[in-house]
Order: C-alpha cells, then structure tokens, then sequence
C-alpha cells in the first residue's frame, strides 16, 4: 500500500503518528510529541482530543494579515465546531503543507486565503463526515439522519447528541472518505463573518512568542559585521578590543562578514563596536543614488525589452493631435518590518533546529540543510510569529537563516542571531528604485489613442530559482501592473530595460505594484487634468470592458462624495488598480497649508476582492496597506553615496505615527467570485490617489517619490 | 564598557525584587529581555525612535531601550507582563473588541503607553492621544483601532470608577489615576531573585 493509501484509509489515532508516519518517509526526525496520546488527526490539518479540543495546524506564517484566524474559519466552517474552542498552531516543515499551487511550504502573494479555500474546507468536512460516521455507527443509525453542530453530533429524532470529544476515538478507526460535499455558500455560517482574531490576547499580555523572543538552553547571542558596501568582503580584521569586552566569547569571520558571539546581546553589541575591520569594498564602491538615476534617465530614452504591444503605437502617436509625456522616479526601499531579522539556531551532528519567523519554510530548510552538510529531513523549522513579513521573510538566498546556521556551525553552540535596526535597514534586498518614461498621444476630443511606458530597474526573480534565461526573458514583476493596464486605449507598447546593479533587490508588499499604480494611476489622471475631463469620468469611460475595476473606481468614488466642494487647500485625487486578484479604488483627501504642510485627512477604499471570508481582515488589511503605502510614498527612501547606504535607522527612514493617519474607511463589495488576495493590494493606489489630491489642492504634480514636501511649501 | 565588570544590582520588577550580575549601562530592555526573561518587552530601533520598548518606571512611560539599569535602582519597573489587572484587563478587552492587532509586535509598547496616558489623564481626546502616542510606531497600521480602543478603554474604566455618579468611590482621588502595577504573581515584598 503507497503512503498515500494509507494515510487516505484510516485517520490514525494517536498524538503525533499521523506526522510522523509522512516523516518517516523522509527522515528520522521526531516530532516530539507532548500530545495526549488519544487525538485523531484525519489530516494535517486538525488535530482533535478527547477534551473537545480543536487544534488547527496551519500552513502559513502570521505576520500580521491574520491567516492565524482566517485559515481556521475554512476549517471551522465544514467542521462544525465551536469557534471558541479552536485553537492554532504553526505547521512543520513538510510536503502536506505546500502551498497548493507553488509545491513549496512558503506565505506570500498574498494567496493564503484563495490557495487554501477548498482544501481546508474539504479537510474540515472530512473530519465532520467521519465523527458524524462514528456517531451513527454508536447510535445504529445511518450517517444521513445525523447532523453535525458546535461540536456536537445530533440525531433530531431522537434527541441524542454526543460531542466530538467523546467521537474522536471511534472516529480515528473510521475510513477517511473518498469524496466529500462542501457547503453551499448560501449555508456560510462562520465565511463571511467578521470573526475576531484568536492571536490579539497573547500578543496583547506579552506571552506571544516572536522569533526574538525564542530561546533554547546554552544560547548565545550573535550579532555579525557586515560589510558596508554590498559585494564587500573582509580584507583584515583586528578583535583583540571585541575579545577584551566581557562576556564575548567568540569572534569569527564567515562568508558574510565577522561575528561576535556572547552571552548577551549587549557584550556582542560592545563587542561588535570594538572590532577593527579593514573591508575589501569591492565592485560597487562607486554606487550612488546620483549616478544610478542618471544611467536610469539615458536608458529610458532608448526601446527596451517589448513586454506588450497592442496595434501600432508609433503609428498613432504620430497622428495624435497631442502628445504628453511624463519621467517619473521611485527609490529603493527597505522593508523595515518592526521586528528585526532573528533567527535561533540548534545545530546537531545528525540535526538542525531552527526558531524564526519565516515567510519560506521550504527554502530556508533546504538552504539550512546545505550549509549544515545535512539532508533536509533532518532540519526543522520552527515558524513562530513574524513581526512583520512584508516580503523581507521570503529571502530567496535564505539570507539571515544561512547566516545563523554559518555561526552556529563556526561555535559549536546554540546561537540567537540578531540584527539590529541599522544591521536590518542596511542589509539589501530592497524594493527596487525605478524610472519610467510615459507618454500618450490623445485624439481631436482628448481620447487616448496611443500609450507608451518604459520602465528602467532591476529584476528581482534574476538570480533566483524563479527566473528563466534568455536574452528578452522578461520578469513579470517589472511589468506588472503597467502591462496589463485595464483601459481602453488600442495602441499600447510596454517595454522594460532591466538594470544589473550591485544592490540585492527583493519582493515588497505588492512587488511591482508598488511602484506601476503609482505612475499609471498618476500619469492617467495627468491625462485627465490636461484635457479638462473630471479625473474620475475619465477612467470610469474608459473601463467599460472591466465591470469589476468600474465598480470598485464608482463605489469609492459615491463613498468619498466625489465632486461635492472642498474648503480652499483641500484636494480630492483618485486612483483605481487590480492586482493579486483583487479591484481596489482609493478616493484621499488632501489638504496642502500655505506653508506648505501637507495633511492626509480622509482615505476612502473600496475593494472588490471576490468571495468575503473575514471581512475584519480584509478592512485592516486596508488600512495597513494604506498606512504602508502612505509612508512609503512620505517619507519612504533609501539612497547609496559611495557604495554605502545613508540610510540607517527611524530618524532617516520615517514611519507615519499616529497623529498623521488619516480616518480610512473601508467598503467591501459583496461578491460570488472566487476569493482574492487582500494583504498587499492595499498598497499600489494610495500613493497615486495622494498625488493626484495634492494636483487638485495645489496644481503640483508630484513625479518623484518620496512626495517632496520642500516643495510644496514653495507655493 | 572599557575595564568595567558586572556588579550586583537590585532591581524592583512587576512588584517582585531581583539581584543580578550586570553591566551598569546595559539598557534596561536588554536586562529585562535576556536577564529575566521578560521577552513582552520588544527591540525595534535601540534609539528610542519607535516605542517597542516601552515600560513603567515609577509610573511613567520610559524607552527602556536607552535607559541603563543602573539608573532605576530602586524604582518600580513595570513590563507588560506585570500591569495591573485595573489597566490590563480594560485594555486588553478594548484590544479584542477592536480586533486592534496585526502583528502584535509594537502593542505591548502601545498598551503600557496608553496605560501611562490613561491613569494620568482618564478622559483623554484625540490631540491628547496624539501626543501621548506619538512615539509608537506601528509598520502594521493599526492607529485607527488603537485611537478607538483607548477611547473605548476610557470609557470602560469611567464606568468601574464611577458606577453610580457622586459615590464616595467615585470621587476618591486614590482611586481616579488607579496604580498601574499590582503583585501580578507571588507575594508583595518577595524574598529576593538571584539572576
């Protein structure tokens, strides 16, 4: 019998036996178990005692965009239970809990909901389907006159009910069914609902558990040096000072720079400032912000790589009776999640474990195992909260675990890696800086006819297993959100130079999205304004092939009162833009003082992301992409000057406070279609939305980010 | 650092007394974190720009981030972990109700924030909130629902302070700003930690 027979035919009783029999396959990595040994596990999903406890073991990382609660709401939806008696708890790593679609553990895209939506519910059904069997077979009845509610299976004609605890050890014997029937939506009594979240009391009493707060007996706590200049390496170095500082016990140089190892963070820290290095600098010594934007600007001006061509574009710009263009710029930008980059290493001669908050299980075990010189098997990781993923934790290269698991091997002990805020700020993998080059050519009435953008920058996936080779090999990350632009316009060219230069780049909440809304929603309403046609009409004309995008561009748009008078200063702009599967349309309102200060008073948001599971996430995850974007697009740079980047810590790269949030309101559309993403598509349109109210309270158009405030105040 | 030793220190934390080895000018955050194990107090930023580090001394909020240990010898130290059930229990109900959190990281520091505010201030507006909030960042952006929490909290301890208006409870002093630490766990005054 395969393993997949086996598992399929009977829902083993027993702790951990289930898990254990997938591992077995693999390795000899024991899980560990402090379980009661009398718990049903149908699946990889649930784990069931005897005590009424639903434990819902969940495939993806908890940074924030609330999988922790949304994920066991599908489970919970079929199984029939009482939502105050689930609890969660982080998955290992393991094939059963690859994403659906990628067949690597990993959170991102924000995808979790959509990608699980029917295996977690048909995990939940399979389960209710065999306590409901175990129930009958007790009773001597058949499955159908049973019924399963909050916990409990119930025969109505009787009065006879027994809860899933006293089920779950009759169940375990039962054959885990063939097929099963999900409900109909119309039947939905947890999906849809705004169920609150089940992580706010530990993370609001100090008992959730961060990857910096993890600790193992004998951990000594490492802070490396690195180079200062990206591609740097270590010439020479001097730690007779670092040995000198108390509690240093270590000080050893690996592949990505020099690592001090104490017993507590603050020796390594004094350790670390002790440390002389001389630095190789390098092949990218010469990198500054000045000279990149200046190679940018020349090479924007020149045809790159075609990611889309739509009729004849040069044919109708140059019957266009007008012509616009437009050079607009975005910087590099650093994730800067509020918790740092840790990561706690156990190695062992014959195993690895490993306590982080990671985005990418699969990756980071593999990238583990083979600094280790182990087999994958052999490495666990242990996912607990992320204090922020934003992308960072997804680290192709496996950055900050490899680093960990260099120094653990060098020491021969447990270590905790830290970064500090200026090790995190500086460490690379960035959002890349852009420059686009827009232009339109505009009929007798003012009709777009011809389009053309070319975007300058570096691609994210080169380099990574995710890029394919070729010499047009285009990365759809560079594009997105500019090639596929949803408006009505026939002559459309999309070309992109992709740069090569020193700067690791990496994923960023809503990826290229981040910077395309930001010039396509900007640039449209410049369209707009120059041909006097009201910003919203505008885009609403040209949308008439896209009912989904129209609709969420109308609602925000009757939500924000568009068109009804502001007081003098103040500003409506508008933008509206698709990405992960999900119509969003954002409606700011600005207001810009004779002295120039700038004010984001209101933000309306609609959004159109299909079927609704949580619709509490789906409107914070608004307002945190709204608040992301806004910062980004305030006060959001970073910039190199002589290799080095000048940014380092929160007083150089600024976070909006409180005192600066707008009131963002939220309007959800009810929808049949299937569920998209909400984590990131909050990001793309709020900094186009601002700008475009910042050219209606001032006429200042605003091409460059981070917004530049002196300007404004120069009116 | 330079030829400086660990000295013993006493430190008073979440109303229990402790005696540790530690260097004089170790930030009290890092003492709290490894030394005591106290892991609800966070590290964000190590220059007192972001709030994660946020704790009571003596009643008032302090980045424990830039304060050496040796300075609050003898003063009342209060982590998230040992406030009082008067501000924990409003708070972390406004919490829930509001479904504040995202990644939880930055509210420890939020709530002992707030706490300061409120047993200083128990009716406190916006302009108020924004001045006593202002240096706690959250990259999630849950500022709107941590602004309606506060106001919800408010009202919450209004209600316990002053649950019939004119009541000889309601207009004790002693009782308005309320302490904000309690002997969480283990007698007051208890015997001496060595760590």
């Amino acid at each position: 019998m395969s393993r997949r027979d086996f598992i399929k035919k009977s829902g083993i009783l027993g702790g951990g036996l289930v898990v254990g029999v997938f591992l077995s396959q693999q390795g000899s990595l024991s899980m560990g178990s402090t379980r009661s040994r009398k718990s049903f596990m149908p699946n990889a999903f649930i784990r069931m005692g005897v005590d009424d406890s639903v434990t819902i073991i969940v495939n993806k990382s908890e940074m924030g965009q609330g999988v922790y609660t949304s994920l066991p709401m599908l489970v919970a939806e079929e199984l029939e239970v009482d939502w105050s008696k689930v609890r969660v708890e982080a998955a290992p790593v393991n094939p059963a809990y690859n994403h659906t679609v990628w067949k690597s553990q990993a959170t991102g895209g924000s995808t979790s909901v959509w990608s699980e939506f029917d295996r977690l519910r048909e995990a939940g059904a399979t389960a209710r389907e065999m306590l409901i069997s175990a129930a009958a077979e007790i009773w001597k009845i058949h499955p159908s006159n049973c019924r399963a509610e909050k916990g409990f299976v119930i025969h109505d004609a009787t009065k006879r009910r027994l809860s899933y605890g006293q089920l779950v050890e009759k169940a375990a014997q039962r054959k885990v069914p063939e097929s099963i029937s999900l409900k109909q939506p119309k039947d939905f009594k947890i999906i849809g609902r705004s169920m609150k979240r089940l992580d706010t009391l530990e993370k609001t009493n100090g008992k959730a558990i961060f990857g910096i707060n993890a600790k193992v007996p004998g951990m000594l706590t490492a802070l490396v040096a690195h180079p200062p200049v990206f591609g740097g390496e270590v010439k020479h170095f001097n730690a007779e000072k670092t040995k000198a500082v108390p509690g240093v016990r270590e000080v050893i140089q690996i592949e990505s720079g020099v690592a001090v190892v104490a017993d507590s963070f603050w020796s390594a820290q004094l350790g670390r400032e002790a440390l002389e290095i001389v630095w190789d600098e390098g092949p990218n010594a010469d990198l500054s912000t000045s000279n990149l934007r200046e190679q940018y600007a020349n090479l924007g001006k020149t045809p790159g790589v075609i990611a889309r061509k739509d009729g004849d574009p040069s044919e109708a710009f140059n019957r266009a009776t007008k012509q616009i263009s437009a050079e607009y710029e975005v910087p590099y930008l650093a994730h800067a999640t509020m918790e740092p980059l840790n990561c706690v290493v156990d190695l062992r001669h014959d195993r690895c474990d490993i306590w982080t908050g990671t985005q990418s299980q699969t990756m980071d075990r593999d990238a583990a195992a083979r600094v280790a010189g182990l087999k994958p098997e052999q490495v666990q990781i242990h996912t607990l909260f992320l204090g922020g993923g934003f992308g960072r934790r997804a680290n192709p290269q496996s950055d900050f675990v490899v680093e960990a698991v260099r120094v653990a091997k060098a020491v021969k002990k447990p270590i905790q890696l830290i970064w500090t805020r200026e090790d995190d700020m500086r460490a690379g993998y960035y959002r890349p800086m852009w420059y686009d080059r827009i232009a339109a050519g505009l009929d007798s009435k003012g009709n777009p006819i011809a389009w053309r953008h070319t975007i300058v920058g570096q691609s994210i996936l080169e380099g990574t297993p995710f890029a394919q080779t070729g010499r047009d090999w285009i990365d759809e990350t560079s594009v997105e959100g500019a090639k596929e632009i949803p408006y009505d316009i026939p002559n459309i060219l999309v070309d992109l130079h992709t740069t090569r230069i020193g700067v690791p780049v990496q994923w960023w909440r809503s990826v290229g999205h981040s910077h395309t809304a930001f010039v396509v929603e900007s640039f449209m309403d410049e369209i707009a304004h120059a041909t006097r046609k009201d910003p919203y009409e505008f885009r609403r004309k040209l949308l008439a092939k896209h009912p989904r995008q129209r609709g969420v561009l109308e609602l925000a748009a009757q939500k924000a009162g568009w068109g009804k008078p502001l007081p003098a200063g103040y500003g409506r702009g508008i933008a509206v833009h698709k990405s992960f599967e999900s119509f969003i349309a954002q409606v700011a309102e600005v207001s810009v003082a004779p002295s120039g200060e700038l004010r984001v008073h209101r933000v309306v948001c609609s959004i159109d992301c299909g079927r609704v599971v949580n619709p509490e996430t789906i409107a914070a995850q608004m307002e945190s992409g709204i608040v992301f974007g806004l910062t980004a697009a305030l006060y959001g740079v970073i910039t190199l000057k002589n290799g080095r980047v000048e940014q380092s810590n929160f007083h150089d790269y600024r976070m909006l406070g409180i005192q600066e949030m707008p009131k963002v309101e939220v309007y959800i559309v009810q929808s049949e279609e299937k569920p998209g993403g909400v984590g990131e598509p909050g990001v793309p349109p709020i900094a186009p939305a601002v700008c475009n109210a910042i050219f209606a309270a001032t006429g200042k158009r605003i091409r460059r980010l981070p917004i530049p405030i002196e300007e404004l105040k120069k009116l | 650092m330079k030829g400086q030793s660990p000295k013993v220190l006493r430190l008073k934390v979440n109303r229990r007394a402790y005696r540790m080895a530690v260097f004089p000018d170790t930030p009290l955050l890092w003492v709290l974190r490894q030394n005591l194990g106290l892991t609800g107090t966070k590290y964000g930023c190590g220059m007192s720009l972001c709030g994660a580090c946020t704790v009571h001394v003596n009643g008032e909020a302090v980045r424990s981030c830039v304060t050496p240990v040796s300075s609050v010898i003898g003063m009342e130290i209060v982590t998230i972990e040992g406030l009082s059930k008067q501000f924990s229990q409003p708070l972390q109900k406004a919490w829930i109700d509001h479904d504040v959190v995202q990644c939880g990281y930055c509210h420890p520091g939020q709530i002992l924030s707030t706490a300061a505010l409120l047993a200083k201030n128990p009716t406190p507006n916006d302009s108020d909130i924004d001045r006593a909030m202002s240096g706690n960042i959250c990259r999630c952006g849950t500022y709107q629902r941590i602004r309606r929490a506060i106001h919800y909290a408010a009202e919450i301890m209004a209600e316990r302070v002053n649950p019939v208006r004119n009541s000889s409870r309601a207009l004790n002093p002693a009782l308005r700003g309320g302490k904000l630490s309690e002997p969480e766990a283990g007698p007051e005054g208890a015997a001496e930690h060595d760590f």
